[in-house]
């Protein structure tokens, strides 16, 4: 019974499929293409415009306040107005503005953050494009967003808007590098690019309590630290919003849209927000399985969905307690800690799986790992060194 | 269906590759050459070399249009190229061309269709990575960062 | 699938349509970009040729094309870095004017 709640998005697949036995193959694969892409479309976009509204709400209860609740039930009916609101805006253009170039950058970046979503695994036997190396194309189609958020900044013609889009990219970039580093040992110890292989090296228990997940080695654990961070400044979110900080620069590459382009930059980045923590939940936290044995019953998309919620939470969370950080305290801290930080996870996963995967690899990679922390918190010398202070007192 | 991949595929290339070569504009001659290494990613593609294909779209359009376009931006004076058409080089490149069809049209070896292959793996690139080509592998990783350090003096201001 | 030689066709166009770039464009950035096209095309051939060769046979055209691609990405990054040296000296990016050896 519960296999069958596990696949039922599967049978149901195939029961839309099964009135065109007859076709051709080519036809077979585009329409299951095309069922996959509208499911994906469908669960991730009510997923944006609810995630919209609870992120005003936690954001208000953690700031001692109510968030939306006038709209529908506990104002989870939020989104609706919003999109209204969004469609009837005026659409303004600025005059010297590239026009091609204008219109053609929301479209690029919304489609490359839901290009990226296409190769995680929701649940067993559910990757809606189960390609090889469906790592490398995740980040492929990531990195294509820098281009897109240039050709917003640019295509607006206007000075704030290409600063903010500089500063976008420069932060996009220096992050991208601690962003796959920190992938790479998790490739090596399953010794595949596809997402479905590594969720099942995941799989198996110890006692049938503790999850073989990577999140609880040492280096994975550092690991997916080092990259849910590096997910955080991919998606532009605070403490790393400089690129959309309103007291500062407007709106950065962002500026000069309204209405419904604008409304596409915000699903981009929301849509690209959940595709960095699906993969953060495929690559250490064991993807769609359970965390004990016993609970297998629970359908394996309601785990997805349960961890994905988690580190959704966790993104709001920070949110609303960090600040804003600077943008040499961020660029510092890609440069001088993370990188070396994400190099050393590589040598920790190699120690760890020489020294047979056991006790003996989690102590000997944890060494590593804590000596390389202490060793760059006492090198690195990011506080401006001040001069001694001098007191000057009225004669 | 192969075809019809292949012609809509050639015809978004060499037409994004004719832009990128005659738009006066910089910024719209970059973004046609990103979206000719895009169409040259899906031939990778459809010749099933698809690890190639993905690194092709991370490395060019992820990395070096983002090079060429901050490049771009540094170098601000004059964004437009001069209209005058260059006919030497136009007669030059239709030579080329020219030349270059007749010695493939000549050869009936090349009128071969496709044999059919089983598909390439990344697990075996990295075996042949790594076991084959270990050398070349290293002289590249040592080549990038000399590109690496070299880029970097070559732009850094000078303290005066 | 088409045959091999229409594939060696399309990529001899990409070729002379970069060399037209090369040679037609005054600015060193549209050089460059004309340059990648044409390492593009190589790209493809030696695909091409490894796709539609006797197989079973090693992976050997797919790795100089990934090798092939790392190098051009190395150059590009070294010859965007000239450019801009050179602009910040000369301040023009016009290669018709860069024609003195002289500082």
């Amino acid at each position: 019974m519960s296999d069958s709640l596990d696949q039922i998005f599967i049978r149901v697949k195939q029961l839309l499929l099964a009135p065109l036995a007859g076709a051709p193959d080519w036809v077979m694969q585009i329409v299951s293409a095309l069922i996959n892409i509208f499911a994906l479309l469908g669960v991730f976009l009510t997923l944006f415009a609810l995630i919209s509204v609870l992120e005003r709400k936690i954001l208000g209860r953690m700031q001692n306040r109510y968030g939306p609740n006038r709209v529908g039930p506990f104002g989870l009916f939020q989104p609706v107005a919003d999109g209204i609101k969004m469609l009837i805006k005026e659409d303004i253009v600025p005059v010297r503005a590239d026009k091609i170039v204008h219109f053609l950058a929301p479209i690029l970046i919304a489609a490359t953050a839901i290009l990226a979503l296409g190769v995680i695994p929701y649940g067993r036997n559910m990757t809606p494009f189960a390609i090889d190396g469906g790592i490398l194309f995740f980040f492929a189609v990531g990195s294509t967003t820098e281009l897109a958020v240039f050709m917003a900044g640019w295509g607006s013609n206007n000075k704030f808007s290409m600063l903010g889009a500089m500063r976008a990219i420069a932060q996009m970039i220096s992050y991208e590098l601690p962003l796959i580093i920190t992938v790479l040992p998790v490739v090596m110890v399953v010794g595949s690019l596809a997402p479905d292989r590594i969720v099942a090296a995941q799989g198996g228990y110890i006692f049938g309590i503790v999850p073989h997940w990577f999140v609880v080695t040492p280096w994975g654990a550092v690991a997916f630290i080092l990259f849910f961070v590096s997910g955080l400044v991919e998606s532009n979110r605070t403490p790393f919003d400089v690129p959309e900080g309103e007291s500062e620069i407007v709106a950065g590459h962002m500026t000069e849209y309204s209405g419904f382009k604008y409304a596409t930059f915000f699903m981009a980045e929301y849509i690209g927000m959940f595709a960095i923590s699906g993969l953060g939940v495929t690559l250490f936290l064991g993807g769609w399985q359970a965390p004990i044995a016993a609970l297998w019953f629970i359908p394996s998309y309601v785990w997805f969905f349960a961890k994905l919620g988690a580190l959704l939470f966790v993104y709001i969370w920070i949110r609303g307690t960090l600040p804003r950080a600077r943008v040499d305290q961020i660029m510092n801290f890609a440069w001088k800690f993370m990188l070396p930080m994400a190099f050393t996870c590589i040598v920790a996963a190699a120690v760890w799986h020489y020294a047979g995967r056991g006790l003996a690899g989690w102590f000997w990679s944890l060494a590593v790992l804590t000596a390389v922390y202490i060793a760059l918190s006492r090198l690195i010398g990011t506080r401006k060194k001040f001069a001694a202070r001098t007191y000057r007192f009225a004669e | 269906m192969n075809n019809i991949a292949f012609v809509a595929i050639a015809i978004l290339t060499l037409a994004a590759a004719l832009a990128a070569a005659s738009l006066p504009k910089l910024i719209h001659a970059a973004l046609s050459f990103a979206v000719t290494f895009v169409g040259v990613a899906a031939f990778f593609f459809l010749l099933g070399a698809e690890f190639v294909g993905l690194v092709q779209v991370f490395v060019y359009v992820g990395a070096v249009a983002v090079l060429i376009v901050f490049t771009i931006l540094l170098t601000r004076r004059d964004v437009q190229d001069t209209g005058k058409p260059n006919w030497g080089g136009a007669v030059i490149a239709i030579a080329v061309f020219g030349g270059l069809l007749w010695a493939i049209l000549k050869t009936p070896t090349l009128s071969v269709t496709a044999p059919h292959v089983e598909a390439l793996t990344v697990k075996r690139i990295g075996e042949v990575l790594m076991i084959d080509y270990v050398w070349p592998l290293q002289c590249v990783g040592l080549l990038l960062t000399a590109a690496l350090i070299g880029a970097l003096i070559l732009v850094m201001e000078e303290k005066s | 699938m088409p045959t091999l030689s229409i594939f060696l066709v399309v990529s001899a166009t990409l070729f002379c349509i970069g060399l037209l770039a090369v040679l037609s464009r005054r600015h060193a950035i549209f050089i460059l970009i004309g340059i990648e096209m044409m390492l593009a095309a190589a790209n493809l051939n030696f695909i091409a040729f490894w796709r539609f060769g006797p197989q079973p046979q090693p992976p050997t055209g797919v790795m100089v094309a990934i090798f092939s691609i790392a190098i051009a990405a190395a150059e590009a990054a070294v010859g965007l870095a000239l450019v801009i040296a050179v602009y910040r000296h000369y301040r023009t990016t016009n290669v018709d004017q860069l024609d003195q050896l002289k500082g």
